[in-house]
């Protein structure tokens, strides 16, 4: 920029001033283009903890759409604090996507801006309607196993054995039904959506409490197989990758120390 | 269609067998045209409790988008493990609504379809993602409203305060910002969108816990101009499908009736 405007003033002790401006308008117009450009072309920015939370989703997305992204990780309570008085968070929450020149709150509005930018959500309204359906569902399964650390130890083995029963009684039936109805590879439109990478990454969550979890499940064992093979997805899973680790008990410990976190800080600050 | 394939009967008669085959194939083509003229022209079918709940963003809606509905609201108990035992609801849940031939669950995802369908999720990408950013905040503050008749007696006055503080802090000014900030007359792209119908609903719940909530956000006075919009008037009037709050004695009763506590609600919608 610097040398830009350099130039720019430099022309101006060449040439009429008519004629430096028409030089001046140019130039700065291709600035904007550039700028323009240059926001389309940086890679989406992710603020959030250095954890999984409900910026995992995000992760999976942008991974399974082939998109470069760099993450902004809270180390300090501070941090978090900073970026709140930035005002760049709408809601003072996270998880928070720069891309495209804004800042995107709230995980479905920015899981769907990913699914649609990257032509992961379906080919019409109808499929969308689907992939809606299943990935809501999803959530939800998601919600419990994000929450699940927060329980008090007494309650820890009753409400494990609740995400369990939820997984197997009201959602992975619903999934291993659609896969046998159509018997298609993916779960909507016989091409790769968001609907797809969100149930692999529930699957494996799941596996991570019960690691037989899908016996049941002949088609979604076929599918988390099919899905998993995936580069992008390959790519994902290895070590190095962006993927966070499941919580473990000791480091969730000092977050929570740190963060000052509970089940009420989660809520107000998470979406 | 019972008159139609006895023409089908009729035609066989008179014609040799290939010019038959076409024209009960013309006539297939168009039963099943008819069909699905007959599914997309149909009215959505809105399956809830008889109360506000989760479906009342959907009644906003399709009232804002100018579309008729019929309701089925459960009276009891065994209605709504009926329509389970039908196999209709995806998760055993609702929200449910039957509209172009798709059984569609999940709030969000009724929501989607209905503001893609009739245009009120703003022209593109970029407005579609702050149209989202918005409604997932209102939903928040909404939620808060939903679940606050559950709450224990020695608990409300608090949970009422922590509602009032989150609209007034968090959401409000979100909204009232973005008002102020570009002046038009609604909330993206200078078009009613899902979003202004969302906010305008929950202005007005939020108005009934405490009346002169907006007192401090002269741009939310937006809701005066919105609730002039003739479909907005139209659902305002009585005998519209438009939902009362939840008063404490008709609340005991529907507790009662349906065995519910915050659990079996969370579990069922």
């Amino acid at each position: 920029m610097f040398a830009l405007s350099s130039c720019i003033q430099g022309g101006q002790q060449e040439e009429s001033s008519s004629t430096s401006v028409l030089v001046r308008l140019f130039v700065l117009s291709c600035l904007s283009e550039n700028q323009e450009l240059r926001i389309m072309a940086a890679k989406p920015k992710l603020y959030y903890f250095d954890g999984r939370g409900r910026m995992e989703s995000v992760r999976w997305l942008l991974a399974a759409a082939g998109v470069e992204y760099e993450e902004v990780l809270f180390q300090t309570a501070e941090d978090f604090k900073n970026l709140i008085k930035s005002g760049k968070l709408m809601y003072d929450q996270v998880p928070m996507v720069e891309m495209d020149g804004m800042s995107i709150v709230q995980t479905r509005a920015i899981l769907k801006y990913i699914a649609t930018k990257y032509n992961l959500y379906g080919k019409d309204l109808k499929e969308r309607a689907i992939i809606d359906m299943y990935v809501e569902g999803m959530r939800d399964l998601n919600d419990m196993i994000m929450f699940f650390p927060f329980s008090l130890p007494e309650e820890k083995q009753k409400i494990l054995n609740y995400i369990l029963e939820r997984a197997t009684q009201r959602f992975f039936p619903v999934y291993e039904k659609a896969l046998k109805d159509h018997g298609k590879n993916y779960l909507v439109g016989n091409q790769l959506s968001w609907a797809d990478v969100q149930l692999l990454e529930v699957i494996l969550m799941v596996e991570e409490l019960k690691a037989g979890v899908l016996c049941a499940f002949p088609k979604l064992q076929e599918f988390k197989a099919r899905v998993i093979k995936l580069p992008r997805i390959q790519k994902f899973l290895q070590p190095g990758s962006p993927r966070k680790p499941p919580v473990d008990d000791a480091s969730f410990e000092v977050s929570r120390k740190i963060y000052k976190i509970d089940k009420n800080f989660v809520l107000k600050h998470m979406s």
